[in-house]
């Protein structure tokens, strides 16, 4: 295999991925668990106070 | 605003957090007071009184670490810190670990102070300290991998907050690159030679300046981005899932930009053109993070009016989208040949360092730094409005004059008579240079004064008896 087959390959492998990596994100399953961990930043006052909901 | 609920502090480990926020203050003040004074000497060369440790040629790699890795870096501890316990639910890894990381820290810092004026380097750029405090590096460096990455680990919540995976990026990146960049022939104590020679040096180096931009400056700074701006504009990020694809585009796109420091040299011209794309393409998820950042705020523009904590956040997003979008504009090899060598890229950097790097820490001690204190603000918002404004002039100052300076020595150096010889010699371009020199100047001292106020509201804020500052009314 010559070396430009092998940076063929390696772009498209590379690509994939990246589309991958996006369908992945942007998958409608994972909505409510990225909703969630968005969230994150909120839900660390103290755990025992998790349900003060003041910043939703 | 975060705790006006109750006080914080019993679930967390604050010690570490708050001496790195303290710390990162002080070193702000030093590394760019010497950054005024070099700026200075480049006006009044007599201000180096024929000293040789207070010579231009060894205060400059002194601001430089100054500011990045005693300023920048102690707020990225701070801020990791900070962010890993609270998105994580759980305290901090091995707190004796992470008291090591300070002091150990602290002492690199000093000995970076020590020898450097005293001209000991091994002259990269960025990375100048000698291997003995390499090594030091290293094992603080591995210290805090431990702490940080233990903490992820022993986590409570499910998910991994998009912050964390930032700032764990910088972390181990900016280990490879530090031991990479770092090998090194010692020959006495103090005195080393790099273990690579010519072109591949010069690309070492290269690659791990620019991805000390893009994972120290940028992916670490980025993490705190996605913490505090929406925790400062109660809002959850506008998109996490452009976050994600962010972090991915990001960390795989900038390790392949360093070869756009090197263009016109010795180095394959393959490889300059290689890294004039990466950059080019870099410019996508540079936006698409920054746009993720400020439209967090959509539906709450209105705080922008009364608070300058967020406003320090929103702005630095701003430079940061006019340095990526600067810096791929430079990389083009032909636009690279008017700017190389001049003010124009010193400029550029300073409006990363000063306008985001800087800014986007600033706003988020303004907002740590009470958080941690058991406060709700800062002793006067009054002066962070004004620190704001000082920051913001000082930074335009800076980086317009460097513009014109910079394109204005491009032009000179490369105009040519009809008979072939240079127009301008080297010194017309110095002396036209002046006048640029002295609004930089003074873009410095704005900026310096701003950072002395912060120094005032600080100790203020430290000292003052708890919650005797609560959180504003929500508006």
């Amino acid at each position: 295999m010559d070396y430009g087959t092998v940076q063929g390959i390696i772009t498209i492998v590379v690509m994939v991925t990246f589309v991958g990596i996006f369908a992945w994100a942007y998958s409608a399953r994972r909505k409510d668990q990225f909703d969630e961990a968005a969230n994150l930043v909120f839900s660390d006052e103290q755990s025992k106070n998790k349900d003060s909901g003041e910043h939703k | 605003m975060m705790n006006h609920s109750q006080p914080q502090g019993a679930d967390y480990n604050y010690t570490v957090v708050r001496q790195f926020a303290l710390t990162t203050v002080l070193w702000g003040i030093i590394g760019m007071t010497v950054g005024v004074l070099i700026a200075a000497q480049l006006i009044w060369p007599q201000l180096n009184f024929e000293t040789p440790w207070l010579t231009y040629s060894r205060l400059r790699p002194l601001h430089t670490n100054a500011v990045i890795f005693a300023f920048g870096t102690s707020a990225l501890f701070a801020t990791s810190y900070y962010i890993v316990q609270r998105t994580c639910q759980t305290r901090l890894f091995a707190p004796k670990l992470a008291a090591f990381t300070f002091w150990g820290w602290q002492a690199i810092i000093l000995s970076a102070v020590v020898t450097l004026p005293l001209g000991i380097t091994s002259g990269k750029e960025y990375a100048e300290l000698e291997w003995p405090i390499d090594i030091a590096i290293t094992i603080v460096w591995v210290a805090y991998a431990v702490v940080f990455f233990g903490t992820i680990i022993k986590r409570t919540t499910s998910h991994i907050y998009v912050a964390n995976w930032f700032f764990g990026a910088f972390i181990i990146t900016v280990a490879v690159l530090h031991i990479v960049n770092s090998m090194s022939v010692p020959i006495s104590l103090w005195k080393s030679y790099s273990l690579y020679a010519g072109a591949v040096d010069a690309m070492v180096q290269w690659w791990y300046g620019h991805n000390a931009v893009g994972f120290l400056l940028t992916a670490g700074f980025l993490g705190m981005m996605y913490y505090f701006v929406p925790k400062q504009a109660g809002r959850p990020v506008y998109s996490y899932r452009l976050s994600i694809v962010h972090f991915w585009a990001l960390i795989a796109l900038y390790i392949w930009a360093g070869p756009h420091h090197l263009h016109y040299t010795a180095l394959p011209d393959w490889t300059q053109s290689l890294g004039m794309v990466m950059s080019l393409i870099l410019f996508a998820p540079s936006w698409g993070g920054m746009i993720n950042g400020i439209m967090t705020l959509s539906g709450a523009w209105h705080k922008l009016r009364t608070d300058p904590v967020l406003r320090f956040l929103v702005v630095s997003l701003s430079f940061y989208g006019m340095s990526t979008f600067e810096g791929p504009m430079m990389a083009i090899k032909t636009v690279n040949a008017l700017s190389h060598y001049t003010d124009w890229t010193v400029g550029h950097v300073h409006s990363g360092a000063l306008g985001w790097v800087a800014m986007v820490s600033i706003g988020s001690l303004y907002h740590l730094i009470p958080a941690i204190y058991g406060h709700g603000r800062m002793y006067s918002n009054n002066l962070v409005n004004v620190h704001f404004w000082l920051a913001t002039i000082g930074t335009v100052l800076y980086i317009v004059s460097m513009w014109i300076s910079g394109v204005m020595q491009g032009l000179m150096w490369r105009a040519v008579n009809s008979d072939g010889t240079l127009t301008y010699s080297f010194v017309e371009s110095i002396e036209a240079s002046y006048p640029f020199y002295f609004v930089r100047f003074l873009g410095g001292v704005f900026f310096v004064t701003g950072m002395l106020l912060m120094a005032y509201n600080v100790i203020k804020t430290v000292k003052a008896p708890k919650e005797s500052l609560p959180a504003p009314a929500e508006a």
